[in-house]
């Protein structure tokens, strides 16, 4: 009896070591996340605009269908990037995801304060290779920091009623997203 | 010949713990974090690195992309104020006021996060759409059938949810009570 009872009290410790384990080992071995979606639909390092969401066909699970929304699905591998995006005359979004989906760094046109949002992404070590003095002079310079090598850049510009979705498509359409090679 | 009968009992209790305790993890959420207000209920640091492992484990199982803090935030709702699961024959009235925010839209998902097919093609409202009473607060009507003010059709499904996303607001990661973030409220009104 307490044999048995060894035995499940075994069985109930390891169990949580499992469960643990799955949870933390799900986002590296999933095959339907976010990025991976994309990946056929997007190429890398430019700005794609996604389809409006319908029940049929949406890209991703719970989109929001008043949103024009365009992905830049990047890789700093070789260098960083300049993302470039002008803002609608409703609301306009920049959000960072690293490679398994984590929100990292979110803006809107009114904390960008500008007509255009203009954004330097880059890793930390690429950061740390920037000249000292250039850290200071540009002080107005938005530099993000990207914790993974890919990644996800999603812009987002609302549409207030469904008439008004093709100007904020059109306004995503201009955003750019290129190579901004570091100098030395 | 028993330590051999009892390890495998006890590794097939674990294989099905373990994994049990994942599923029901990820398909009935969990309470880290979670700000509740009335039937609603948001995840706000599920939109920063400060994100939770199963949090992380859903992002990543879903492919959904969570709303980025400094974007806005989402609050979800399956249940009205009674606690009763929405039901797509019935009808359910939300009214009342949403916090501060420069723009929300409410929208109706199925469980998966699909829109909800109807025939007129309208998925959900932003707030420039409402018709607003003289007070500034609206009733939005989610039925079946074509109804007058503002409608959202259900399609008939069986289940969904309501999404209600707020867009540069100060509700989030330090909001913890309704005084906050006043939530509309939701009513279920007539059952066939």
């Amino acid at each position: 009896m307490i044999r048995l009872a060894l035995w499940i009290l075994g069985g109930i410790l390891l169990g949580g070591i499992v469960h643990l384990a799955t949870v933390l080992v799900l986002p590296r071995t999933a095959t339907q996340d976010a990025y991976l979606r994309l990946t056929p639909l997007t190429p890398v390092n430019a700005v794609a605009p996604l389809p409006v969401p319908t029940p049929d066909t949406a890209v991703l699970p719970f989109m929001d269908p008043a949103f024009a929304v365009a992905v830049c699905r990047y890789d700093l591998s070789e260098t960083p990037l300049k993302l470039t995006a002008p803002v609608s005359q409703a609301y306009t979004s920049v959000s960072f995801y690293t490679r398994f989906g984590v929100a990292y760094y979110a803006i809107n046109d009114r904390a960008a304060g500008r007509r255009v949002i203009e954004l330097e992404l880059m890793t930390a070590a690429q950061r740390s290779r920037l000249p000292e003095d250039e850290e200071v002079t540009a002080a107005d310079r938005l530099i993000v920091e990207s914790p993974t090598l890919t990644g996800l850049v999603v812009l987002r510009a609302l549409s207030p009623e469904p008439g008004s979705m093709p100007l904020a498509r059109g306004v995503l359409a201009a955003a750019q997203c290129r190579p901004n090679p570091q100098e030395g | 010949m028993q330590s051999l009968l009892g390890s495998f009992f006890t590794f097939v209790l674990a294989a099905a713990l373990g994994l049990g305790a994942t599923w029901l993890s990820l398909n009935r959420g969990t309470a880290f974090g979670a700000v509740a207000i009335g039937a609603w209920t948001a995840w706000p640091k599920t939109g920063t690195t400060d994100i939770d492992p199963y949090a992380r484990a859903l992002v990543a199982r879903t492919g959904r992309l969570p709303v980025g803090s400094g974007d806005g935030v989402a609050f979800e709702a399956r249940v009205d104020d009674n606690g009763k699961t929405f039901d797509g024959r019935c009808d359910v009235v939300v009214s009342g006021t949403t916090p501060p925010a420069r723009f929300w839209t409410l929208t109706l998902y199925d469980p998966d996060g699909r829109l909800l097919a109807n025939s007129v093609n309208r998925y959900g409202f932003t707030s420039q759409e409402i018709v607003r009473r003289a007070d500034g607060t609206f009733e939005v009507v989610i039925a079946p059938r074509a109804r007058a003010g503002n409608w959202l059709p259900t399609g008939g499904v069986d289940r969904y949810m309501l999404v209600l996303r707020l867009y540069d607001t100060p509700v989030g990661v330090g909001t913890r009570t309704g005084r906050d973030a006043p939530m509309p409220a939701i009513a279920r009104g007539a059952c066939p």
